[in-house]
């Protein structure tokens, strides 16, 4: 359960930093570039932060009670073979499409 | 003239409804049953207007991580916006600074890349132009995020538990992630926050994601200076 205090201060600084993010260069920092090391790890930001996001909730989700669940893994391994594709509605469809034909099934 | 140009941008940025439709109604559902009410789950679309953030930082707050890696984690996936809002300058740093706040406030991935592939097809753009064209792509896209949300999130009430919408987040991030992966270091690098993540699972507050990430940035940067040094030689 998610508290209202946690959440309305998580999404107020979550609003306002993204914010400052998008103005950043728009905004303030103007004609001024970012060195070449930052733009050499900003292309890596999302590589990494997914996997390490993703793993978790497909091994130990919460709904199996933390335990491994073979559907759940064919699922996203399906969602990601489509994704590999470049669909992104694709991707989501082919993991919930697999999850809810296996769990049928089984 | 700038009527027109604002047309263009909406037309050229249709396509991409179909993308944002489902997605911020996705959101709107899995905000529901992580349990906020609607009104907080239309307050983060309209605060944040960044999907893959907004999610970020709500499965962490869902899995108990404290508020500090919740926000780490959900900056961390908007920082590509520092790129997008460097690109921009070349072509809107006239505007006035309460425009470019608003040009700012409605950057979102899809009509930021349509937005500067326009403007460099077309060099003959006047400035205003330039400007009308942004907010049109911004106005097929930022209406229908709110819309959809609140759509979402009503809806979401009535689904029923069977549905296993839980793992929709997942899934949801694994359609993010898998374009991304188009070149050996970008492998590299979400290998290594794979396997990174594993290894400090059993860190308290997803601790492991703070680690993770920062290594995995670094192992795709050194990778890819690796083989620019190797191609070099």
């Amino acid at each position: 359960m998610i508290s209202d205090t946690a959440f309305w201060v998580l999404t107020i600084l979550l609003g306002a930093g993204t914010f400052l993010i998008r103005f950043s260069f728009l905004g303030l920092l103007g004609g001024r570039t970012l060195p070449d090391w930052a733009l050499l790890h900003l292309k890596y930001v999302g590589v990494a932060v997914f996997p390490a996001l993703i793993l978790p909730l497909v091994l130990w989700p919460d709904a199996t009670g933390g335990t491994l669940d073979p559907i759940r893994i064919a699922a996203a391994c399906a969602a990601l073979a489509v994704g590999l594709s470049g669909s992104v509605i694709g991707a989501i469809f082919a993991g919930m499409g697999t999850l809810y034909a296996l769990q049928w099934l089984s | 003239m700038t009527a027109r140009s604002f047309y263009e941008g909406a037309r050229d940025c249709a396509p991409f409804m179909i993308i944002v439709i489902p997605f911020s109604m996705l959101f709107g559902v899995v905000a529901r049953e992580a349990g906020l009410d609607i009104l907080q789950t239309v307050s983060m679309a309209v605060l944040v207007i960044a999907g893959a953030s907004q999610f970020t930082a709500l499965a962490l707050l869902q899995d108990n991580a404290p508020v500090v890696v919740a926000l780490i984690g959900g900056l961390a996936v908007n920082l590509r916006m520092a790129m997008y809002s460097a690109a921009l300058v070349p072509y809107l740093g006239h505007a006035r600074l309460s425009t470019r706040a608003l040009m700012a406030y409605l950057m979102v991935d899809q009509s930021f890349a349509v937005a500067v592939r326009a403007y460099e097809e077309r060099p003959q753009m006047t400035a205003p132009q330039r400007v009308a064209y942004y907010f049109g792509c911004m106005a097929a896209i930022c209406p229908l995020w709110y819309g959809c949300t609140f759509l979402g999130a009503v809806i979401g009430e009535a689904l029923p538990e069977a549905l296993s919408l839980d793992f929709a987040v997942p899934v949801c991030f694994i359609a993010l992630l898998a374009p991304l992966l188009r070149s050996g270091p970008h492998i590299v690098a979400a290998f290594v926050s794979a396997v990174t993540a594993l290894a400090f699972a059993w860190l308290p507050w997803k601790l492991g994601l703070v680690i993770a990430a920062p290594a995995a940035m670094v192992a795709g940067a050194q990778c890819e200076l690796w083989l620019a040094r190797r191609r070099a030689a």
